[in-house]
């Protein structure tokens, strides 16, 4: 118990220090533009399609499960105003991070773990080339930009899919069904929601190089870096999503 | 067991020469008890070819990691073109790491890369003035003299083990380095291949002048390519000498490896 305690310490203070090298080093030349806008098509466009299924199916399910509760209560108006309102606070930002979490940690986790066990790494580091600079940086980055536009389409396509279920049952126009969301939201809504997924997208593409960069020899440990990836990037959502809400809660 | 001193004396040419990579009672312990390194001392003359052998788990590998600062030792010193690389910033660290080569054993081919950008992108990280047509004509000239130009389009998943280590010798070569550190540069090769390399290594040094530390088991390649061969053992270097002298050692422990 105590050493698991102690392993789990060190592992925090490690992926610290690690995330600190981070902040250091994305500041200094030379800033890898070509492999960074790179890593924004791998992490960003090729996941289009994922979360836009997902988006769809969650705003599509989400219209469908609420419209009983609401008729109960003669409130099926408002069916497109929460419907918004929970995509776009909470349930589109974390689904998202979480797919993100098991597509883009993982893939990071195993892609960088098999680099360090083929030696690759070191070729890098041997050859004057600064290997957390061109692998890692550019990552982090582009996982930090990218999560929150597919956050932004995610919101878009549940809105989409929400349309769908509502016409299910019923029979409302696009325009009244967007003038619908757009009265129930405030500008508030948003802001909270979108600086999180900034963090969500830190955490991603950081626990993923991290868990990558720091894989022991062997084949084995890349499996085991990929699946360690997945499962603390998950955990680290839910907490950061936890600690955002109680300070949204605070100041808006 | 024969004494470090003893051979050292035996060659006098390479005293002549000047020192270009000196370790001094290196020592590097990895978790608690295993001690790799135990007090390695070694000299490599400028232009020789140094062979070190040893059994598996010897420290060979941890020798020249350490040189480049993979590895950071315990204890000790190591000199490179004068100076001691434990104490360089990074920066200063890697001016000297563009001057050396480092073959590694698997080859360590950037996977998601072509043969091509293999080679251009450590040209491109140092070289940022060059244009695209030089970049693309010291790529060739590279693969050229390891014979594999045709190779430049495939990805490395597309080439055998033999072509894997030419391409990455390729690569090392490709920065013109002054020291060459071959790690295993033989190993998991057939007879013929591994001969094709030991015979590269042995043009590299003469066209190009380089100075090499070579880790090896393959007795062929360290017979062909060694000016001076040292043994390790314990995380000592247990014997020093030329292929002929200790192939007649009276140890018989530094013998087997001829046999």
């Amino acid at each position: 118990m105590i050493l698991t305690l102690k392993n789990t310490f060190e592992e925090v203070g490690n992926a610290t220090l690690f995330a600190k090298q981070f902040f250091k080093e994305v500041f200094i030349p030379p800033y890898e533009t070509r492999q960074f806008l790179k890593q924004c098509y791998i992490i960003g466009y090729k996941s289009l399609p994922l979360v836009a299924i997902t988006g769809f199916i969650m705003g599509l399910v989400l219209t469908m499960q609420s419209r009983p509760t609401l008729v109960k209560f003669g409130a099926e108006s408002w069916l497109p105003g929460m419907v918004a309102l929970s995509l776009i606070r909470e349930i589109a930002p974390v689904i998202t991070a979480l797919i993100c979490a098991g597509k883009i940690s993982s893939g990071i986790g195993a892609e960088l773990g098999s680099m360090k066990v083929t030696e690759q790494i070191d070729a890098m580091e041997v050859s004057a080339i600064n290997p957390y600079n061109y692998l890692v940086v550019t990552r982090i980055l582009a996982c930090t930009l990218m999560v929150p536009i597919l956050v932004f389409f995610a919101d878009a396509i549940g809105i989409m899919g929400g349309y769908v279920g509502v016409n299910i049952h019923g029979d409302v126009n696009f325009r009244r069904y967007l003038t619908q969301i757009i009265q129930s939201l405030e500008f508030l809504d948003l802001i909270p929601a979108t600086i999180k997924t900034f963090f969500f997208g830190f955490f991603i593409g950081m626990i993923g190089c991290y868990k990558g960069f720091n894989a022991a020899n062997g084949t084995e440990s890349v499996g085991r870096a990929a699946n360690s990836a997945v499962v603390t990037a998950s955990l680290t959502i839910f907490i950061i999503d936890m600690i955002a809400v109680q300070i949204t809660d605070l100041f808006f | 067991m024969i004494k470090e001193e003893k051979h050292i004396e035996k060659e006098p040419k390479a005293k002549d020469k000047k020192a270009i990579i000196e370790i001094k009672d290196l020592h590097k312990t990895f978790g608690k008890n295993n001690k790799v390194l135990q007090g390695v001392n070694l000299t490599v003359n400028k232009g020789e070819d140094l062979v070190i052998l040893g059994r598996s788990g010897s420290g060979k590998s941890v020798t020249i990691k350490c040189i480049v600062g993979l590895i950071e030792p315990d204890k000790g010193e190591i000199k490179v073109f004068d100076e001691n690389v434990l104490h360089l910033k990074k920066s200063e660290l890697n001016e000297i790491r563009v001057r050396i080569g480092f073959l590694f054993q698997s080859g360590a081919l950037y996977d998601s890369m072509s043969v091509r950008e293999n080679l251009a992108f450590t040209l491109r990280k140092h070289k940022r003035d060059l244009s695209a047509e030089e970049i693309e004509s010291q790529v060739i000239e590279a693969l050229d003299s390891v014979g594999l130009s045709e190779a430049i389009d495939k990805m490395p998943s597309e080439l055998s083990g033999g072509m894997q280590k030419r391409i990455g010798l390729a690569r090392t070569l490709i920065l013109k380095p002054e020291i060459i550190l071959y790690d295993e540069p033989t190993t998991g090769l057939d007879t013929i291949t591994s001969r094709e390399i030991s015979e590269l290594i042995l043009d590299i040094k003469h066209k190009r002048k380089t100075t090499s530390i070579i880790i090896t088991h393959d007795m062929a390649c360290a017979k062909l390519t060694a000016d001076r061969i040292m043994v390790l053992k314990d995380g000592v270097i247990h014997a020093e000498g030329t292929y002929e002298e200790l192939e007649k050692s009276e140890d018989e422990w530094v013998r087997s490896f001829f046999q």
